[in-house]
């Protein structure tokens, strides 16, 4: 029967050659749009600024790597990238640690409390930053812990945790509940069965979750910016802002570090983009 | 808790448990007490983290706090060294419904035009993200050469951290030296001063979020795309179906799980977008493009720290998003949708 109905379908589906060409065509201008912001931040900075804030416009002129030497050695980039480091991957250890067995009571047990959970991470969707970072603020000041890269940590968790909870659900629910009944014929308990069985099983939602935490953290500016006031422990989205004052902007540093900071960022994407893809499917379709 | 094995093992029938316990709470606690203990971090996280702040942000949206008169006591050093402290006597207080008033009937802050202002960009970008994620999610679903390459390539703008965007953006747009610019003159046109004008303004932050937002909604729209089952296409297509009326009566009805959440969700992450517009436009010209979530930080945390009108922003923003939700869901509850 599918033998058929694919032989069938094969020629219906062949598109004419000026239908062809227009999808194609679509795609292209898309991906060039998609692509050319990039580009563009990539060409600029091996310019030197002379060139980059020039009114005439040239793809690639006289291309050297003054802008990155300088920002690596001359400025606080350096330490900028590695407090950011630090405060993604606390925030994403802790939140996915935690998340992850909530994320499976969530998906296959029906405990009393369990809607009312998935609708509070809902709901803490559309708490604006707004309303959590003023009271936040006056906590952690009255902790002393203003100025202090935990005290990101712990905003970002307010982000994280529900975040990671939810899609790990998802994703949680596309992995076949009659393993867990397998497991517990052997003998498993809930979490035996959850950390030997369901857990390793999980580890392409796991990464996605981790990358989405991580990234999550890697390009937060408003915490930061509210929270930190000392220098030496800016984060990159805040550190970044000191390029770019409102008088005589530094564009060729902006450019060089714009660049430095997203190739760790592209490359892990680049190989999560698989995962990320069923990952998100599995949490978006079982929503 | 179990240490065995995950080896093979003669399943045993399941040990009978004690009598029925006697209380409802007792049996419940018995049957899920492992779920509630997978939880309970979370929950006591949810609670420190978000809850507290929110009770603490609600009731300080009633009271006059800011910066200058946090101190409940003033001390001063006396000239032997000790600190001699007396009440503030202009300490903050509890000012009722004060801040409400103040904010919607326009006599502190821009409450009406950043509102305005966050309907339009909000409307603006979802519209656009969602119509062009959906356009091309359904192009890259078609079997096709290259289909892999130009699937990497339009999602890559996810890969770029929303400030890092957000300034390369904002270079592209500069007047004398961006990239923009030159393309108009290329073509003929006249450069066009973006940060000058509220609507020119807006639009380069528009632009810099719906090339943001598109790949997600590319990826969550070609996973609900998969989902829908070859069959109703075959059918479609032996009845005859043109190509438009497939879209409208097969794809989109079958994406409809998938479209309403992420157009919940993409509504919700834009009303809140703080990076773009903080970063693109900064509220230029003259706080003209200042959305509400902007507009409470700048309350917040510029010139004397008003934290009493940025809670009470904060609650604004939030029953906004609440009603809107409520309505949504009421929506999708009256065309069957079991959401």
């Amino acid at each position: 029967m599918s033998a058929q109905v694919e032989a069938r379908r094969r020629p219906r589906s062949r598109r004419s050659p000026l239908a062809s060409i227009a999808m194609h065509a679509t795609l292209i201008i898309a991906t060039l749009i998609a692509v050319f912001p990039i580009v563009w931040v990539v060409l600029s900075s091996f310019k030197p600024g002379v060139y980059i804030q020039a009114t005439e416009i040239s793809l690639i002129k006289e291309p050297t790597l003054d802008n990155y030497r300088y920002v690596l050695t001359e400025t606080m980039f350096p330490r900028w990238a590695l407090n950011s480091v630090i405060v993604a991957i606390a925030t994403t250890a802790i939140g996915v640690l935690m998340s992850a067995t909530t994320g499976y009571a969530l998906s296959r047990f029906n405990f009393p409390g369990r809607r009312k959970l998935l609708l509070v991470f809902l709901v803490t969707q559309m708490f604006p930053v707004s309303i959590l970072i003023v009271p936040i603020y006056v906590i952690m000041a009255n902790l002393g812990l203003i100025n202090t890269l935990g005290s990101l940590v712990i905003a970002y968790l307010t982000i994280a945790v529900p975040f990671c909870s939810w899609m790990l659900k998802g994703y949680f629910d596309s992995i076949s509940t009659e393993l867990d009944e397998a497991a517990h014929l052997d003998g498993c308990g809930p979490f035996a069965t959850f950390w030997r069985v369901i857990l390793p099983l999980a580890r392409p939602g796991i990464a996605v979750t981790a990358f989405f935490s991580f990234l999550t953290a890697w390009g937060e500016v408003a915490y930061a910016t509210a929270f930190i006031q000392e220098k030496s422990k800016f984060t990159l989205g805040y550190g970044l802002q000191q390029f770019v004052p409102a008088f005589n902007p530094q564009w060729e540093y902006l450019t060089a570090s714009a660049v430095l900071i997203t190739v760790p960022a592209g490359v892990v994407f680049f190989f999560a983009q698989r995962h990320l893809v069923s990952g998100l499917t599995a949490g978006a379709v079982k929503g | 808790m179990s240490t065995a094995t995950v080896g093979r093992r003669t399943p045993t029938p399941e040990p009978v448990r004690e009598p029925a316990p006697p209380g409802r709470l007792r049996r419940s606690w018995d049957k899920h007490w492992y779920a509630w203990a997978m939880v309970t971090p979370v929950v006591i996280v949810l609670s420190v983290l978000v809850f507290y702040p929110l009770a603490r942000g609600i009731y300080l949206s009633f009271t006059d706090l800011t910066e200058a008169n946090q101190q409940r006591e003033l001390c001063t050093p006396s000239i032997t060294g000790e600190l001699t402290c007396q009440a503030n006597p202009n300490a903050w207080e509890f000012v009722g419904l004060d801040n409400y008033i103040q904010v919607l009937s326009g006599q502190i802050g821009q409450f009406w035009p950043q509102f305005w202002t966050t309907i339009i960009w909000t409307v603006t970008c979802v519209v656009f993200t969602y119509g062009i994620g959906l356009g091309l999610a359904v192009l890259l679903n078609r079997p096709m050469r290259g289909r892999s390459f130009y699937r990497v390539l339009l999602i890559l703008p996810w890969a770029v951290p929303g400030f890092v965007s957000a300034f390369s953006w904002r270079f592209m747009f500069n007047h004398d030296f961006g990239v923009v610019n030159a393309l108009l003159k290329a073509v003929g046109l006249d450069p066009v001063h973006w940060f000058d004008d509220k609507w020119t303004a807006l639009s380069t932050a528009i632009i810099t979020n719906i090339w943001l937002g598109v790949p997600f909604m590319i990826v969550s729209l070609l996973g609900g795309l998969t989902a829908i089952p070859a069959e109703l296409y075959e059918a479609a297509t032996i009845d005859g179906a043109t190509p438009w009326q497939k879209f409208k009566n097969v794809t989109l009805p079958g994406l409809r799980p998938v479209s309403m959440t992420v157009l919940l969700l993409g509504t919700i992450w834009t009303f809140n977008m703080f990076p773009i517009i903080f970063l693109v436009t900064r509220g230029q010209p003259a706080g003209q493009t200042e959305i509400l979530v902007t507009g409470a930080y700048r309350a917040a945390f510029e010139g004397i720290r008003n934290y009493s009108l940025a809670s009470t922003y904060g609650v604004l923003i939030l029953s906004i998003l609440l009603v809107f939700s409520v309505f949504y869901r009421r929506a999708l509850r009256k065309q069957g949708e079991v959401w």
